[in-house]
């Protein structure tokens, strides 16, 4: 066909029925996900590590609290932990609280970027030299919990884990 | 195969060459690549074969590289480009306004190609295929894997020279579809991979030579993400060409709809880009709000994929239709199944839809906690990208090289055997591994050798060894029938025509609005803007570089 004899093209855009029934039900179906999501994460108390702390990974266990990396009780069952990631270890690699405690945990990193996953847990962390990823959480369960590196951080990667024992009270 | 003629122009024999060496240089890479992914499976299974492999590889993490490099970025980066090249030519049926510009884009690659595997393989670029600094790789891996994605701008920008020639020869006609999608990928591509290019040359290619002493690795991996989503749909996007534009007509049916083709494409050339911070979720300096405005905007990336499934599908039933299925389902069995293209493509579709649920869950937000850098997503990767992608281009190779030959596939049946074991083999590994990830295992990680490992992992873990066994035997049944079939001793002449489907509904009755460029590129830039302007402008400003590089692999 000569460009010169081409027919004019529709003003709108045809929509066969069942596409359009389709199309309703895509944006139905996303909406309904996205306002669950939303609404879980409110009910829940859904926390995610972000604010800007600008630390120096060459001097923050220098002084400040990554200078004495641990455990701390701030007041009766709440706690914060600070802990130093380091290819390939966490320091301290050990943690004991009791049944029903609620921990912060303080993650910053010396050298390269690591990973921070408490496992059976929701804290999930990228641990990012310069900065210092903070998420709560409280330990309903005795038990033990592994914290373990996420990010590739070099030969002995998979070495490096932790543990959180949760003790029942006496 | 089941093609027929399409009269006009046909490609030339230096353009056929040109397109097979872009294939010549992505089968060499994803044989290579596709090597060192069932020794990492066998490791998980606790049979670790790198103690053998010593003398050359020296570590699991080196071979890791190598796998991620040589299959997610050369792999699919060399076939796009040559696919492009022969969607451009063969879709607007002229050759291309400046081949010299295409084969020097070609040959900046394969430059950059030498210089970013030189330092793997040396064992000074153990960083894997994301490079997140303060890893500090050999300066020639920096350089190298920009001079790829140059050359892949300038091929890019060889195809928009040729559509701007045709578009002053037919004003008022259509870019057909064939040609449509692969600029528009391209297009996308251009504005997606700035982000890295920014993040290597203001940073990290200074760094590796010496010129600064540090990096800031927070706001690197902002720039990282910029173009680490859009580069998921660089390499599914060339896929939904082939779904779209040439499978219906390999299935014996027509495209169903070219108007919703185009308008899914659209969306993801506005969409793809300002979603990046859904893979920064657990990040610390990352504001919380713009990670929410990120979760939202992934979920508007997923309608076009819908739209897509619908009117793939639909097509699809057409062909099967038109073949005499009848019923509800009874088309599905009708589809050309013994073609090893048309069942490498099906399949891919298949585990693609769970591929597409899996991103759906990466991208809700606070179920992200749950799976984020864990097995799970290295799982969903390889349904996504190891799976709709790579298996789709086998199957369009399974074509392709026949046509640029001249030779005919050496052994169809193997071919379509080929298909179902990659299908099988991925099933068995993927679900093995968003399982043990649900259950926490980290992902990128030597497993067997970690020793946190619980006894509730092992049966995963086997598994994820098993379907490594299964996709090795396949990976090295395509390349063995790709290498059969373009050296054969005694060919067979192929006759094998590019497929090209028809529309239902003329594409000149697609509204002018879905083939003008200008409005949707400046939305895209619009957008990009809100929705990474703020946080970015944020990180620029407090930027640090007090990061000191380590090489500690």
């Amino acid at each position: 066909m000569n460009d010169g004899q081409l027919p004019a093209p529709e003003e709108s855009m045809h929509i066969d029925p069942y596409e359009r029934q389709w199309i309703r039900v895509s944006i139905v179906v996303l909406v309904a996900f996205g306002a669950l999501v939303v609404l879980a994460s409110v009910l829940f108390g859904f926390g995610l590590t972000g604010d800007h702390a600008g630390v120096d990974p060459a001097t923050v266990t220098e002084s400040g609290p990554f200078a004495e990396p641990g455990l701390r009780e701030i007041e009766p069952g709440k706690y914060e932990a600070y802990i130093v990631a380091q290819t390939f270890a966490f320091i301290p690699s050990t943690l004991t609280v009791p049944v029903g405690a609620e921990v912060t945990f303080h993650v910053t990193s010396v050298d390269v970027q690591h990973g921070f996953i408490l496992k059976d847990t929701n804290v999930n962390m990228q641990v990012v030299p310069g900065e210092v990823s903070i998420l709560t959480t409280t330990f309903d369960q005795a038990g033990t919990y592994h914290y373990i590196c996420s990010e590739y951080c070099g030969i002995g990667h998979h070495a490096m884990f932790g543990s959180l024992t949760v003790e029942e009270q006496p | 195969m089941t093609q027929t003629v399409i009269p006009g122009y046909e490609i030339t024999t230096a353009d056929k060459r040109f397109i097979g060496q872009h294939v010549v240089v992505a089968v060499l890479a994803l044989a290579i690549g596709s090597f060192f992914g069932p020794v990492q499976a066998f490791e998980y299974a606790g049979v670790d074969l790198y103690p053998y492999l010593e003398p050359v590889f020296k570590s699991y993490y080196q071979g890791l590289t190598l796998h991620g490099v040589l299959n997610a970025l050369i792999w699919t980066t060399f076939f796009i480009t040559g696919f492009f090249t022969l969607t451009t030519i063969h879709g607007l049926k002229r050759p291309l306004l400046f081949p010299s510009l295409n084969r020097f884009g070609f040959w900046t690659m394969v430059v950059g190609l030498v210089l970013t595997a030189s330092p793997i393989l040396l064992d000074q670029a153990t960083v894997l295929y994301t490079f997140y600094p303060p890893l500090e790789a050999s300066w020639a891996f920096y350089a190298g894997l920009t001079l790829v994605v140059v050359g892949s701008w300038v091929e890019g920008w060889g195809f928009f020279l040729t559509w701007r020639a045709w578009r002053r020869d037919h004003p008022r006609r259509r870019t057909p579809l064939l040609a449509f999608g692969g600029l528009l990928t391209m297009a996308m591509w251009q504005i997606a991979t700035l982000g890295v290019a920014v993040e290597i040359l203001t940073m990290l290619l200074p760094w590796a030579l010496g010129l600064i002493d540090g990096t800031d690795p927070g706001l690197a991996r902002t720039y990282f993400w910029f173009t680490g989503h859009p580069l998921v749909y660089f390499w599914l996007l060339p896929a939904y060409v082939s779904w779209y534009s040439m499978l219906p007509k390999q299935a014996g049916g027509k495209l169903f709809s070219d108007s919703l083709a185009r308008l899914s494409f659209w969306l993801f050339l506005l969409l793809s880009i300002p979603v990046g911070f859904h893979h920064q979720f657990v990040d610390p300096g990352v504001a919380a709000g713009w990670k929410w405005v990120h979760a939202g905007l992934t979920y508007a990336v997923f309608f076009p994929s819908m739209i897509t499934a619908f009117t793939v599908i639909a097509s699809l039933e057409n062909g099967g239709r038109r073949r005499g299925g009848t019923g509800w389902l009874g088309w599905i069995p009708k589809l050309p199944w013994s073609d090893p293209s048309v069942s490498a493509q099906l399949l891919a579709g298949i585990l693609f839809m769970f591929g597409g649920i899996g991103g759906l869950i990466n991208a809700s937000f606070s179920v992200n906690a749950v799976v984020h850098n864990t097995a799970w997503v290295s799982g969903h990767f390889h349904l996504t990208v190891a799976t709709a992608v790579t298996l789709s281009f086998m199957g369009i190779a399974y074509w392709l090289v026949p046509y640029l030959t001249g030779n005919a596939l050496w052994n169809r049946r193997l071919a379509v055997v080929q298909t179902w074991l990659w299908f099988v083999g991925m099933t068995i590994f993927s679900t093995a591994m968003h399982s043990v990830g649900l259950l926490g295992a980290p992902r990128r990680t030597k497993l067997g050798d970690a020793p946190y490992v619980p006894d509730e992992w092992s049966g995963h873990l086997l598994r994820v060894g098993i379907g490594g066994a299964i996709l090795l035997v396949s990976a090295a049944l395509f390349v063995f029938l790709i290498v059969r079939t373009a050296y054969s001793r005694r060919p067979v002449p192929a006759r094998v025509e590019i497929p090209q489907a028809e529309s239902v509904h003329d594409p000149q009755q697609t509204p002018a609005w879905l083939d003008r460029w200008v409005p949707w590129l400046v939305a895209t830039v619009v957008l990009v803007l809100i929705a990474y302007g703020p946080q970015l402008w944020h990180q620029i400003v407090t930027m640090d570089l007090s990061s000191v590089g380590f090489q500690p692999w």
